[in-house]
């Protein structure tokens, strides 16, 4: 019969060219990180979507729960004064 | 992400009482307003269940349906059919990954989902229980299964659970080749010569029926379909799907200069639409059954190549075992350049 | 040319073999690995083949005798072992072989120039589970261990210099022959000691001489093709 052991789960990662930052392809299953990164290549950058690939354990990645969205995230909500279009600025002045 | 929705069970039975009821109404705000539902967002079981029962059969139909093509790698008639066989086979393995990987963010392991198939606890799509006797079924596959699908598929990429609708976003844009090298070879075998014309149509004629059993059930006999529809995991009925199917086929089939197997089909002035025959829906019934010509072959070559397998991953999973350091040292080869921590 | 119609052989028959892998990987993840390969190997074939002429009347319309391709190409795939035991030999090979050529100027120095960044990823992906394998479970150590002993008479075959192939044959055989015993090294398993060549003269390959399974390999491969003279696909 089949094995027990299931491969450990990986996020991918894939830079899709220079200049971008990594973002999230999508995930797969390996035995290790170098066949991980490997896997990652011929799954996700077989139609040349990357440059460069991240593979993270899935199990290594720590996300903020969806009970917390009110404390995490409403607070920053009321703030427009980190955004520049908060402020008035003179007609014709340039380069602000 | 799979892993981190593991503890989501517990979380939910510290609740008080009371909470499930403000969670769902949450929820069925989120799904009214257009919103996508996350993997760790609070969902109501049943919605969960369905999710997993509709992707692991959509990522097991991907992998069975590998080996009606494969069959003809070998056998392709030119070095270029070759290449697009196999990279379209290739690209299949590769949407059931995204499937299975879609599936794990609700917390079901692949090899679990794979178990189930194995043991016919779960379903594939039926379609790939018939064979594949000729070349034009490769062709036939492309233009009709493959048709089907992605008429199934678009809306899908409007799927209320985020992971779902991501994998189906990627697999519509990588599959867009899948009909048309289908389309072409059926063009070329349609105007080559007569024996090729014929195979052709044979083929046409033994997909086209099946084809039309892929959108499911009618409406009035679908058990599944009401609920996934309010929902938003389905966004339109079979039977919707299947008359917006056959209005393309009609005049794709013209071009082709091949008939459709169906003395009903004409267009109707005043549906605006076509109207077609009467499917045979005890063929579905009996296929689905596992009655079909090839439900033993299909399901027996997955899970020889699974058995055969395990010795492999066995040797893997022991090898990262001794030579690699604690899953908490970051791996060297992967982002080492400090780039990661920037 | 004899020399793109060997070279041509070789990618072509081996992609046809992975190509037999479809629906039958250990894994899924592998399913994508190995189609890849085969790909990049059908890719060089062929540009090779129409270097030599029209592809398709070279790959459906020879005879097995007129074949030119290495006998370890068309060793049938045996277990994942045997597999990646042909790929570890073979990628070695080819991937010193288009190195010399890419740094040439032969008619092949374009496309090995290509090839050589395919090939070597194929050798990569033949190392990491040769040493997954070797070094695994003691199942899969004695699988990869019959593995390499039973394709090590295939191998004396890569050295036999190919005519109108302009390079070093004795660089190709020393350089092989550090980095395949390495690897085999690093993953535990133990060098074959046999002869590389069987009774036959190492190259028979190339000369139109192969092996049974080999006849099989191409009818399958060109019924269709002959059974329609003259149709286009």
């Amino acid at each position: 019969m089949s094995s027990s052991t299931e491969w450990p789960l990986w996020e991918v990662f894939v830079r899709s060219r220079r200049g971008l930052s990594h973002t999230h392809a999508g995930s797969l299953h390996a035995p290790d990180a170098e066949m991980a990164l490997r896997n990652a290549r011929d799954l996700y950058t077989r139609r040349s979507e990357g440059v460069s690939i991240w593979v993270v354990p899935s199990a290594q990645v720590t996300a903020s729960s969806p009970d917390e969205k009110d404390s995490f995230f409403e607070p920053a909500g009321d703030k427009p004064y980190r955004h520049p279009t908060f402020y008035e600025i003179p007609e014709g002045v340039k380069h602000l | 992400m799979a892993a981190v929705t593991a503890d989501q069970t517990a979380q939910a039975a510290d609740r008080p009482q009371g909470a499930d009821e403000v969670l769902e109404a949450a929820f069925d705000a989120a799904v009214a307003a257009d919103e996508r539902i996350e993997p760790r967002d609070w969902m109501p079981d049943a919605y969960r269940a369905s999710l997993v029962r509709q992707m692991a059969q959509h990522a097991h139909s991907e992998i069975i349906g590998m080996q009606p093509e494969a069959n003809w790698i070998s056998r392709a008639p030119s070095l270029r059919r070759k290449a697009i066989l196999m990279a379209k086979v290739q690209d299949e393995a590769g949407h059931g990954l995204y499937l299975y990987s879609a599936a794990e963010t609700l917390g079901t392991g692949r090899e679990e989902l794979l178990d189930k198939l194995h043991a016919g606890r779960q379903r594939y799509s039926s379609i790939f229980n018939y064979p594949t006797l000729t070349w034009a079924d490769v062709g036939a596959i492309g233009w009709l299964v493959d048709g089907a699908a992605i008429t199934n598929q678009v809306p899908l990429c409007r799927c209320s659970y985020g992971p779902y609708a991501r994998a189906m976003v990627r697999i519509c844009k990588e599959e867009s080749f899948h009909q048309r090298q289908g389309y072409e070879l059926l063009l070329t075998l349609s105007r080559g010569t007569p024996a090729q014309r014929e195979m052709a149509q044979d083929a046409v004629n033994r997909w086209w029926w099946p084809s039309l059993m892929m959108f499911g059930p009618p409406d009035d006999a679908s058990a599944h379909s009401a609920q996934s529809m309010a929902w938003k995991i389905k966004r339109h009925s079979n039977d919707e799907l299947r008359q917006r199917f056959v209005d393309i086929c009609v005049p794709q089939a013209e071009a082709l200069g091949l008939t459709l197997p169906d003395p009903d089909i004409r267009w109707n002035e005043e549906r605006g639409q076509h109207d077609f025959g009467t499917i045979d829906w005890k063929e579905f019934q009996e296929v689905l059954k596992g009655n079909g010509p090839c439900n033993e072959q299909r399901l027996g070559q997955r899970r020889r190549a699974h058995e055969e397998g395990a010795w492999v991953r066995d040797a893997a999973a022991a090898y990262a075992e001794k030579h690699t350091a604690p899953a908490h040292a970051a791996p060297r080869t992967a982002a080492g350049n400090g780039e990661a921590t920037a | 040319m004899s020399a793109a119609l060997a070279l041509g052989d070789d990618a072509l028959v081996l992609s046809h073999r992975l190509g037999e892998w479809a629906g039958h990987a250990p894994v899924l993840e592998e399913e994508v690995a190995l189609a890849n390969i085969a790909l990049d190997l059908l890719g060089q074939a062929r540009i090779l083949l129409s270097l030599a002429g029209d592809e398709d009347e070279l790959a459906y319309l020879r005879e097995e005798r007129a074949f030119r391709n290495v006998q370890l190409v068309e060793q049938p795939n045996g277990d994942f072992a045997h597999t990646i035991a042909r790929q570890l030999y073979f990628s070695a090979y080819q991937r010193l072989l288009y190195e010399q050529l890419a740094s040439g100027e032969g008619a092949f120095a374009g496309l090995a120039a290509k090839a050589v960044k395919e090939v070597a990823y194929h050798q990569d992906h033949a190392e990491h589970w040769t040493l997954r394998l070797g070094d695994g479970t003691d199942e899969s150590h004695d699988r990869m261990q019959r593995a390499v002993d039973g394709l090590w008479r295939f191998t004396g075959e890569l050295f036999e210099p190919v005519e109108g192939v302009d390079i070093d044959w004795q660089a190709l055989r020393s350089g092989w022959l550090e980095s395949v015993p390495a690897v085999l090294e690093r993953a535990t398993l133990t060098l074959p000691t046999g002869p590389q060549s069987g009774a036959w003269t190492a190259g028979a390959g190339r000369q139109g001489i192969h092996t049974e399974p080999f006849g099989r390999m191409i009818a399958e491969m060109q019924h269709l093709h002959r059974s329609h003279p003259g149709a286009s696909w």
